[in-house]
């Protein structure tokens, strides 16, 4: 198989290294060949973050590169814009439609950009949902994440089972439950 | 073979295991502080954390010449502090072997400068590996320790931010703990006075020949030959960029980046048409094989910055036009402080009273950024006291009155300590400002000499840095709740007056240390808010303001730290359980 390649980018503190791990697991069990990068240390604090998730049958370098992703799961819309161009021509992006300010804007330095999913949209394949809301439904703001990547599977290889089992293996133990509702809510989008 | 997904740091630490390791140290650095933090679960090993690099590597020593395998790791800026043993046991030698750790950053993801290792491992005549990948990682790990037993050197194993921070597939084997060697008294092997080191030099140069001669049937360095119109030299997480963009190439991948394999490279060089090498950072391996007399393109066509991508190589040597979108312009997020970070509130009150932050190394060097802007200087980690103190030598005492040195408890412990006893003997009266949150934090959350705690989580003595000011001399030591922003403001000012060396130790645990536990919330009252912005100031990334111009907190951010709420002056912020 021709290697598969995945983007998650979000502001440092939402999730994406568990995304990815969930994403790596499923990889494994499908017996391919996988490697994840990740950033830890200073980026991790509230600033943009981005980890890159391949499979295949080989894969070498780790990371994925301007005009490869096939899949980029954004957590932010800003962050969305920031790394549209990495996707491919048919690549297909998910984005939770929710608005975090970073300090320049803040700060008055710089215009939170408007319009940005009906931009992304003209040009790519853009699935959107406002997951912090309906995490907020499901009593618990924390999965709005794997509500994301609910929406994503629909647009990925593999089985509903394989996601669940997954998940199962990898969200910490107490939490498996309200995970896997949180994943169904993105799955029957 | 059981295989599992690894972080190349979570490899490192399994290669080690498996190698026998007995014996490890280390002080914390981003990207190699989950090693540590992963060899520490394993069983049979004892995993610490030192105060700083220097006192890890020389830990190490002593457990290799007592006979067992030992290790120690560190970022690459932590080499510098660990250089004066390292350059030394280079003499002397190990008797069982001996692993420094090294994790450089190209692409300066979360360091202060781009220094490449191998540089400092040419002038110690120390041999270093570069692994590939996570397998490697491990593999080379326990290559590392063979290496080092059959030459009776210490070896550097070096990675790279993007190495230590992907994961790849491991397979896993069982752990072999070699027998202990007996320790024999051997002056002139261990005892580097003048007249021993002039014996080991001579040694250390022969090993240093050897090496570079075995290279060639070393394991870890090989040909794959292809393609003989391109050959291409190159190691560690750039081998992998090379087998995207040139899979059908001739590559010599070398394991061994110093001593480098002479007769090897020449051979290798002699079988192919055109010669590329292609390595991150500085031209080691280049400048090495150019003066040897060999041909070959380098970094006339690649930068000694940053990392390098399969994209960089498609330009620089198959001359691709790539067609690729240029990226968005959009605002950059850079990091900032936590929501919630008693950091904040510190230079909040230094930035109302005008005084300049002699900085450090640490999540609080972010103080140097917009709204802050408190911090002048970060060179290194300790440097802030000193460099304090040289500017009072400088100029006299008046002109440091509107600086104090900012340092956190954790780099306090590595090198401040030193810095401090300087402005004590020397006759100093400037203010340092140790910000203490109970731990190592930008590096992740780990404890250190004075948090109570070790490694392994057991608890320990916790040094007490009140006390510890107070026994090298300082009679003005003062605590202070990090979120007093009133009493902050009187103590500064007081402080700042004096003729005296003074420590003010700001108190307040990190927010995002586990068991720090917040069960309120801010919430505004807008009908209270006159729309000044006050609470705006001190840059917080739960608050923003709205477009009527009163303002809104996120509360799945806001840790109820209650920094807004105290400057307030009309109740427009109040606090209520989540």
């Amino acid at each position: 198989m021709e290697t598969k390649n995945i983007m998650i980018v979000g502001v440092g503190g939402q999730g994406t290294l568990l995304t990815s791990r969930i994403l790596g697991g499923l990889a494994i069990q499908a017996d391919y060949d996988v490697k994840l990068s990740e950033v830890h240390g200073m980026a991790q604090r509230g600033g943009s973050v981005v980890t890159y998730v391949r499979y295949g049958d080989s894969v070498a370098e780790p990371i994925v590169e301007e005009g490869q992703a096939d899949v980029l799961i954004a957590f932010e819309r800003l962050e969305a814009k920031r790394y549209a161009h990495f996707l491919k021509k048919d690549g297909v992006i998910i984005v939770n439609d929710q608005r975090m300010d970073p300090i320049t804007v803040v700060t008055g330095a710089a215009q939170y950009p408007e319009g940005i999913l009906e931009e992304l949209a003209a040009k790519h394949k853009l699935y959107s949902i406002d997951a912090m809301a309906e995490a907020k439904k499901l009593g618990n703001s924390k999965v709005f994440n794997i509500i994301v990547l609910g929406v994503a599977a629909q647009h990925m290889d593999y089985a509903k089972e394989d996601w669940l089992k997954v998940i199962e293996l990898t969200v910490p133990p107490k939490t498996v439950e309200i995970n896997k509702k949180a994943f169904e809510v993105g799955y029957n989008r | 073979m059981e295989k599992k997904i690894m972080l190349g740091n979570e490899a490192i630490a399994r290669g080690a295991w498996e190698a026998g390791v007995k014996v490890s140290s280390a002080y914390p650095g981003t990207p190699s502080t989950e090693i540590s933090e992963s060899l520490v679960k394993y069983d049979g090993v004892y995993a610490e954390w030192a105060p700083n690099e220097k006192v890890a590597t020389e830990v190490a020593i002593g457990a290799c010449i007592s006979g067992v395998r030992s290790m120690c790791c560190m970022k690459h800026v932590g080499v510098n502090v660990a250089a004066d043993p390292l350059y030394t046991i280079s003499y002397g030698g190990v008797n069982a072997g001996m692993v420094l750790v090294a994790a450089d950053d190209p692409g300066l993801y979360s360091s202060q400068n781009e220094q490449d290792t191998r540089a400092v491992a040419r002038a110690a005549h120390v041999p270093v590996l570069q692994p590939s990948d996570s397998q490697e990682a491990k593999d080379f790990m326990k290559y590392a320790f063979e290496l080092s037993e059959t030459y009776a050197t210490p070896v550097i194993l070096r990675t790279t931010t993007r190495l230590s921070h992907s994961q790849g597939l491991v397979c896993l084997e069982d752990r072999v703990v070699p027998e202990d060697k007996p320790y024999e008294r051997n002056p002139a092997k261990y005892v580097m006075m003048p007249g021993n080191a002039k014996g080991r030099h001579i040694y250390v140069e022969q090993r240093e020949l050897a090496m570079a001669a075995d290279g060639a049937s070393m394991p870890v360095n090989r040909m794959e030959m292809g393609d003989t119109r391109l050959g291409v030299i190159t190691s560690g997480i750039e081998y992998q960029y090379v087998k995207e963009v040139l899979p059908n190439a001739s590559i010599l991948k070398l394991g061994l980046v110093n001593p480098l394999p002479k007769q090897m490279i020449l051979d290798f060089a002699a079988k192919v048409d055109e010669l590329y090498i292609i390595e991150e950072l500085d031209p080691i391996i280049e400048e090495q094989v150019r003066a040897w007399g060999v041909s070959c393109k380098g970094k006339e066509i690649l930068t000694v910055q940053g990392e390098y991508s399969a994209n960089l190589l498609r330009k620089a040597i198959l001359k691709q036009e790539l067609e690729l979108d240029a990226p968005a312009q959009v605002p950059a997020r850079p990091p900032i402080l936590c929501p919630g970070c008693p950091h904040r509130s510190v230079y909040y009150v230094l930035k109302k009273l005008g005084i300049h932050g002699a900085g450090d190394i640490g999540c609080y060097t972010l103080g140097a950024v917009a709204p802050l802007n408190v911090v002048d200087t970060t060179i290194c980690m300790g440097a802030s006291i000193s460099s304090l103190h040289g500017m009072e030598k400088a100029k006299g005492k008046e002109y440091i009155k509107n600086w104090v040195a900012v340092i956190g408890d954790s780099t306090f412990m590595h090198t401040g300590i030193n810095s401090l006893m300087n402005m004590v003997y020397n006759k100093s009266t400037g203010t340092v400002m140790i910000l203490d949150n109970s731990t190592t934090g930008m590096t992740g959350h780990q404890d250190h000499a004075a948090t109570g705690k070790t490694l392994k989580g057991e608890p320990t003595y916790a040094i007490n840095i009140y006390q510890l000011c107070k026994a090298i001399g300082i009679e003005h030591v003062v605590e202070v709740n990090a979120f007093d922003v009133e009493e902050l403001e009187r103590v500064l000012k007081e402080e700042t007056k004096r003729d005296a060396v003074s420590v003010i130790i700001t108190k307040s645990p990190c927010v995002l240390l586990k068991g720090n536990v917040f069960p309120d919330k801010c919430v505004p009252v807008p009908e209270n808010c006159k729309k000044c912005g006050l609470c705006l100031r001190p840059g917080c990334p739960a608050l923003t303001r709205k477009e009527d111009g009163t303002i809104s907190i996120d509360e799945t951010m806001c840790n109820a730290c209650g920094l807004c709420k105290q400057l307030c002056n009309f109740d427009a912020i109040r606090t209520e359980a989540k």
